[in-house]
């Protein structure tokens, strides 16, 4: 469970978020989309507590991202944007470097990355050096390496770029893999029918503000667009420029 | 601490596998230094040898004129050959540099020998030219050592005793050249010490932030449930350990390459037993700490690899200038240089390399202020690896 109640965030003279507020629920998708410079890496930084926030507040499970950064984490998955990896470590030592910072017993950790790597289809390259990985194998272990640790709250900042249609559709699976499994999953794009097809909920964000925070359904309903596209377009619209 | 224990481990695994890091700390470090040492080495004994027993050749014009000058320099190692044609074509030849210096004798010297008045003769050189001077010197040398023998010869002659001529006996001991050449070199030594520990960690301390972040690995790494002390000290830990190994190594191949080394024609004895080898060591450990947390202070203000790597070869000078300044103004040892890291591994050192005495109360004030200082900026570290601006 991710809350996030009017958070700030500015860089400099740049308001990269202007209040956002929004709930990802438990066993549920949550899409965080907006257009480029929206502001949705800021608020999932902030998330997962590499940022702090000028004004507002964030939990995850209740533990505060600011106050109590660190059981925030202990209860975070993160993929952040442009995640990279060792390139002289192999797929498996990446996966097992996190395990082991993540506090995994000894004698689990061995199994624990075993069995990620079986989830995530990392078999036949886990244990080459990553140097030289496409970018969908690199996409993989960083999952990999992101669950590893089997967190309740996952946060993906735009998974899905760069990958083909396969790795796509492997990345889909996987995130509703985890929502059946009652976990808590929160993550960005820009793309709206990829967030269309997954999504229990989307928040729209543009400008650093919310613009709309529903259902698929009521988003068609609130912009009166039935054409999703078409309803993005509207929806950022309602949030003006400072 | 177990955390902590984790980062180590993994950073020595995937440095252990970087090409760069090992060239760096397992060839460059270690290596660069003995073979620069022996090439100034041999530099040195070469001039040396060069002013005593070099056979020079002496272009001379007129060589007819005076055979009995002409053996006498030959026994002084001096080699005559046939010059120019004239004065005029002997000057030219000197202003050109196609000769060092030409000695010219006229018709009438014999005649002026037996008349007893002086007899003229004409030595062409540039004294400007400092390369050209030194066979010049040897010449005017000769010349003047062949007048005082021939006006011994003459007082004989006359029933005085010659060394009426020499009322001063100028006993010159000349202490600059052995003790100048070997602070010098000293010098030098320590300094590839120093230089070889930080090369062994500079990729690392590159590598804890800079390199991190342009890999893309670094926002991972800080998305996970600990802290960033722990993974900073883990970073801190691997490059000194890599600094240790390097310096390690650079201290038994300099072991090993002295005993190649002709240091005594430079009358240099250095005392580089085993026993001062582990001393140095010792000696130099607690810098490690210090570079380690010096390379990744600055490494963490640089946006990129590339950035960092200009400013860490800064890094590398720095510690030379304090020996540089010590040794050209050949200042001893003083308590006050004792709280200056590297200045004072440097001056040790010399201490024990030259078999003086070690002051104990220097070496302790050596190593608490270098430790002093590396926690110091080790914590400066720590502190700025919290801030946000991190990830750049």
């Amino acid at each position: 469970m991710i809350r996030v109640a009017d958070v700030h965030k500015s860089f400099g003279a740049v308001r990269a978020v202007r209040g956002v507020s929004f709930d990802a629920p438990d066993g549920k998708i949550t899409g965080l989309l907006g257009p480029n410079g929206a502001g949705k890496s800021t608020t999932l930084r902030i998330l997962y507590t590499v940022l702090k926030p000028d004004a507002g507040t964030a939990s995850v499970d209740g533990a505060d991202v600011v106050t109590d950064g660190l059981n925030a984490r202990q209860r975070i998955g993160a993929l952040p944007h442009g995640s990279g990896l060792y390139p002289h470590l192999t797929a498996r030592e990446n996966v097992a470097y996190f395990a082991r910072l993540c506090g995994i017993d000894k004698g689990e950790i061995d199994d624990r990355v075993a069995e990620i790597l079986r989830l995530l289809e990392i078999g036949d390259f886990a244990d080459r050096r990553t140097k030289g990985f496409s970018q969908g194998q690199r996409t993989k272990v960083s999952l990999a390496r992101a669950l590893v640790h089997d967190p309740q709250n996952v946060i993906l900042d735009e998974p899905s770029n760069g990958l083909d249609v396969m790795a796509t559709r492997s990345l889909r699976n996987l995130i509703l893999k985890l929502k059946d499994t009652g976990r808590c999953v929160l993550f960005s794009s820009h793309v709206m029918q990829e967030v269309a097809a997954l999504c229990d909920d989307i928040c729209i964000i543009a400008n650093g503000q919310v613009a709309i925070d529903d259902s698929v359904d009521g988003i068609r309903r609130r912009t009166g667009c039935d054409d999703l596209e078409e309803a993005f377009v509207k929806a950022i619209h309602l949030v003006g420029p400072e | 601490m177990r955390t902590t224990i984790v980062v180590f481990l993994k950073e020595i695994l995937d440095n252990l596998r970087d090409r760069r890091t090992l060239a760096s700390a397992l060839i460059m470090g270690p290596i660069f230094g003995p073979v620069l040492f022996a090439f100034v080495i041999n530099l040195s004994i070469e001039r040396s040898l060069d002013d005593v027993e070099r056979t020079i050749s002496l272009p001379v014009i007129g060589q007819q004129h005076a055979p009995n000058l002409i053996r006498y320099l030959e026994s002084r190692n001096i080699e005559v050959v046939d010059g120019p044609t004239d004065t005029a074509a002997a000057i030219e030849a000197v202003k050109t540099g196609a000769s060092d210096v030409i000695l010219i004798i006229p018709e009438s010297f014999g005649e002026q020998l037996q008349d007893t008045v002086p007899a003229k003769l004409e030595l062409v050189s540039d004294r400007a030219n400092t390369d050209a001077e030194r066979d010049a010197r040897r010449a005017r040398g000769a010349l003047h050592a062949y007048s005082q023998e021939l006006a011994a010869v003459r007082l004989s002659a006359r029933g005085v005793n010659p060394l009426v001529l020499r009322p001063l006996n100028i006993d010159e001991v000349d202490v600059s050249t052995a003790s100048g050449r070997s602070a010098i070199l000293l010098g030098m030594m320590s300094y590839f010490f120093i230089f070889a520990a930080l090369m062994g960690g500079m990729y690392l301390a590159i590598d804890t932030t800079a390199g991190e972040r342009e890999r893309g690995s670094l926002e991972p790494l800080l998305c996970l449930p600990v802290t960033r002390n722990q993974l900073i000290l883990g970073k801190i830990a691997a490059t000194c350990l890599f600094m240790m190994l390097s310096l390690t190594l650079c201290l038994v191949s300099f072991f090993f390459a002295l005993k190649f080394m002709p240091l005594e024609q430079l009358g240099l004895s250095p005392n580089f037993s085993p026993g001062v080898v582990l001393a140095a060591l010792l000696l130099f450990v607690p810098f490690i700490l210090l570079g380690a947390a010096l390379m990744t202070l600055v490494a963490s203000f640089t946006k990129s690899y590339r950035e960092a790597q200009t400013w860490l070869s800064v890094v590398l000078v720095a510690p030379t200038l304090p020996i540089l300044i010590v040794s050209i103004l050949t200042l001893r040892p003083r308590f006050e240089f004792m709280f200056v890291p590297s200045l004072s591994q440097h001056l040790l050192l010399v201490d024990m390399v030259k078999n003086e005495p070690v002051n104990n109360l220097h070496v302790a004030i050596s190593v608490l202020s270098t430790l002093v200082f590396g926690a110091l900026l080790t914590w400066i570290c720590a502190r700025l690896y919290r801030r946000e601006g991190l990830l750049g």
